[in-house]
């Protein structure tokens, strides 16, 4: 079971698991950017009682790790869903229609930016620019990027990783 | 170095190659050459350049002939093995060669000398290319200053976009009193439709390694930071790579070279805050904090990292750095103007026939970038204007295309070089909504901490979004041009002091088009959705329900061979019926 899986479901956080990260950084509170990237890379999210634990290890204020956490893009205080649709609103996607792939999947899903599905299948997240503007408008689900997008061939791809979730629940 | 005796493969494989498919390619080729049993060498490398024809795959025979292919699916890729290689007979259809040497042969590429060429995730390869021969000069034969006096000859300024000439700063930062001196690298590239730093760093990480070690002897620094975008992950791994395998081979860590020289380089992720890119909020970030800037002076190269003197430059700027150590400032400063020295890579975008990677000399014509090299603007649209440098930057229109790329040129029209985004537009894009968008972005990444940025952002915003939606005031075009000039006047840093840029030379040059949003309610562009009506008409449609089967909301009712009728309530304006219909019933007002 993963980290996250486990937290969902005891709602404890995984104390060792944020001390090792700690460890690694030797306790530097100036560390505390990768610490949390860390925290994020492993639990999927940070958690807010793993903030106040944080706060007491490295001995800075709560507020304070609340306030890092906020201010950049990358931090989450929500668990995200199975799958992570990157919408790029760069300049040359926005000039080439990114409106209408954001339009389609919110139409698609009925999420917005920085929602998750009540399915916990899908996060939509938008962001400022992938860097492959040549090949505009595009997304990034779980690591993989679609090109060239069309509002239809949008609605295609989120209907493969549907119907790829329903097939891989019937295989278990 | 070529595959001595042997064919040669090269799969491009930046962030644009693989999604265009590349890795798919490369286990193509991979499995065909198994299944063919032959013997040649199949590597990777970085971007060319040329983004709109990846996946690109080079066959070098071994007298050396290139053959160049452009959009190499798995099938083509196993083409090339079986009908190529094995049987001698190239394919002719898919050859760019021609295509190549138009786009690459007009090029200077000095930053970008490597990149798409050698196998970035090789050392070997690196060096054979003359890798870390710059160091090796310098450690041996020059000075620090000698160092410092080379680059400032050579003209080199800023590529992050304020132009600052980088001897000068590493000479400020020399001259610094202070043990402890640090060389951080800029790679937060963070203007939407720019990625210059990307694909340097994806496909030359040697290059930024090296510029920085050339650096930190120069101005006397045994520690540097590379402060990379978190969303660029592959740049990350290659960097990773190279900084371990330059470790492994002495080329950095303790006595360089065997010199007395110690430099040691640390990867720091952002964690996607635009406003890092200005060096003190880098700085912040560094530290630990709220990417917040601060006031200047003191300088970085004063008090940057943990207060210690700080030379901040970007990854081009770097990249440029080992070329200029090796042959010289006089050959760098023969390319450019007087003033902008040397060559620029910009990230062409947008409506562009060839997006993509390119560098040409200082001093180049914007329309000799925009039409020769980007070879004009796609699907005979006409061309409308031009942003260059970001949401920092401007736009530039048609009557201003032969204006001189390099920094002064480029600032007396009301835009920047930045950092080397050009971001093409024709006539179907609104330039209001462009401002908008731009403000969008700003508004979002303004950290806070000033009153004018803040909230003069957001009024500016506002003010446009009612715009683009036909709900703003007559007398609110002047109060848009009050705000502007009072945040550019009053913000305390970089970001806010150019985020008016934008509305600013839209308002310059495309009057025309506020007061058609403002006075008329009508967008020209026909790009503002609120300003658009679809209707049918009757005459021209016969009813084939191509439109009815593409509407996703079900607003258009109609029996076959009848005139069909849009439902304004439940129409949202995206356009699919317009492109479904194939006898242009469908009218957009």
């Amino acid at each position: 079971m993963t980290a996250s899986a486990k937290m969902l479901e005891t709602g404890v956080i995984p104390r060792e698991q944020i001390d090792e990260i700690i460890e690694n950084y030797k306790g530097d509170p100036s560390a505390i950017i990768p610490i949390l990237q860390d925290v994020q890379d492993q639990i999927g999210y940070v958690p807010r009682d793993g903030i106040a634990y944080l706060a007491e290890k490295l001995e800075v204020s709560p507020a304070k790790i609340y306030g890092i956490v906020t201010f950049y893009a990358q931090f989450r205080l929500q668990p995200m869903g199975k799958y992570i649709i990157m919408l790029c609103e760069g300049t040359a996607c926005h000039v080439n229609g990114a409106k209408l792939i954001s339009g389609a999947i919110t139409d698609e899903l009925k999420i917005r930016g920085g929602e998750t599905t009540p399915d916990g299948l899908f996060t939509l997240e938008k962001v400022a620019c992938i860097g492959c503007c040549s090949l505009s408008p595009v997304m990034v689900i779980s690591g993989e990027t679609y090109a060239k997008l069309t509002p239809e061939t949008t609605r295609k791809i989120i209907k493969e990783y549907q119907n790829k979730d329903i097939t891989a629940a019937v295989q278990n | 170095m070529q595959g001595q005796g042997k064919t040669v493969i090269k799969v491009g494989l930046s962030t644009c190659g693989i999604a265009a498919g590349g890795y798919k390619t490369y286990e193509a080729i991979t499995t065909a050459i198994k299944d063919n049993n032959i013997d040649l060498i199949l590597k990777k490398t970085g971007c060319i350049g040329m983004c709109y024809l990846e996946p690109i795959v080079d066959v070098i025979a071994p007298d050396g002939t290139l053959f160049s292919y452009g959009a190499v699916d798995e099938d083509k890729g196993r083409r090339i093995v079986s009908e190529h290689i094995r049987g001698g007979r190239p394919l002719q259809d898919s050859l760019i060669n021609n295509e190549r040497e138009s786009v690459v042969g007009g090029q200077v590429r000095i930053a970008l000398r490597n990149c798409g060429i050698i196998n970035p995730e090789s050392l070997d390869e690196y060096r054979a290319a003359g890798g870390y021969d710059a160091v090796e000069k310098a450690l041996r034969v020059m000075t620090p200053e000698q160092v410092i006096e080379e680059v400032l000859r050579s003209g080199l300024r800023g590529r992050g976009g304020a132009g600052f000439p980088t001897g000068l700063k590493w000479r400020f930062t020399r001259l610094n009193k202070g043990e402890q001196k640090y060389i951080v690298c800029n790679a937060d590239e963070g203007d939407p439709g720019a990625f210059m730093d990307r694909s340097i760093i994806e496909g030359d990480p040697h290059a930024v390694i090296e510029g920085m070690l050339l650096a930190g002897y120069a101005v006397g620094a045994s520690q540097g930071y590379i402060y990379a975008r978190a969303e660029y992950p592959l740049a990350i791994v290659r960097l990773e790579r190279a900084i371990k395998d330059a470790h492994a081979a002495g080329l950095l860590g303790e006595n360089i070279l065997g010199s007395a020289f110690n430099f040691n380089l640390k990867i720091k992720k952002g964690a996607g805050a635009f406003v890092c890119g200005e060096e003190t909020a880098l700085i912040a970030s560094l530290e630990g904090e709220r990417g917040m800037p601060r006031l200047k002076p003191p300088f970085p190269a004063e008090q940057g990292l943990w207060r210690k003197p700080t030379s901040i430059n970007n990854v081009e700027t770097f990249a440029n750095v080992p070329w200029i150590i090796l042959h010289g400032a006089d050959k760098y400063a023969a390319y450019g103007t007087e003033k902008s020295k040397g060559t620029k890579v910009f990230a062409l975008a947008g409506k562009m026939n060839r997006g993509g990677l390119i560098e040409v000399p200082m001093g180049i014509t914007l329309r000799e970038v925009i039409f020769g090299v980007g070879g004009g603007v796609r699907n005979q649209k006409k061309f409308k204007g031009v942003q260059l440098g970001g949401p920092s930057g401007g736009c530039i229109p048609e009557s201003l295309l032969d204006t001189p790329v390099d920094y002064d040129s480029l600032t007396r029209t009301g835009a920047i070089m930045g950092s080397g985004g050009m971001i093409v537009m024709d006539e179907t894009t609104c330039m209001v909504d462009m401002a908008r968008y731009f403000l969008d972005f700003v508004q979002k990444e303004s950290c806070g901490k000033c009153i004018h940025c803040r909230l003069g952002t957001k009024r500016m915003l506002e003010i446009l979004t009612r715009m683009t939606e036909g709900k703003s005031a007559p007398e609110e075009l002047e109060l848009l041009e009050e705000i502007a000039y009072n945040v550019k006047e009053g913000a305390l840093c970089g970001l806010g002091q150019t985020a008016p840029n934008p509305v600013l030379t839209t308002i310059q040059y495309f009057r025309d088009e506020y007061e058609a949003h403002i006075y008329d309610h009508r967008c020209p562009a026909k790009s503002c959705t609120e300003l658009l009506t679809y209707t049918i008409d009757a005459e021209l449609c016969n009813g084939c329900r191509r439109c009815v089967k593409r509407c996703p909301t079900e607003a258009i009712a109609g029996e076959k061979k009848k005139t069909h009728l849009i439902d304004q309530e439940k129409c949202i304006k995206c356009g699919n019926c317009a492109d479904a219909c194939k006898f242009e019933a469908v009218k957009v007002n």
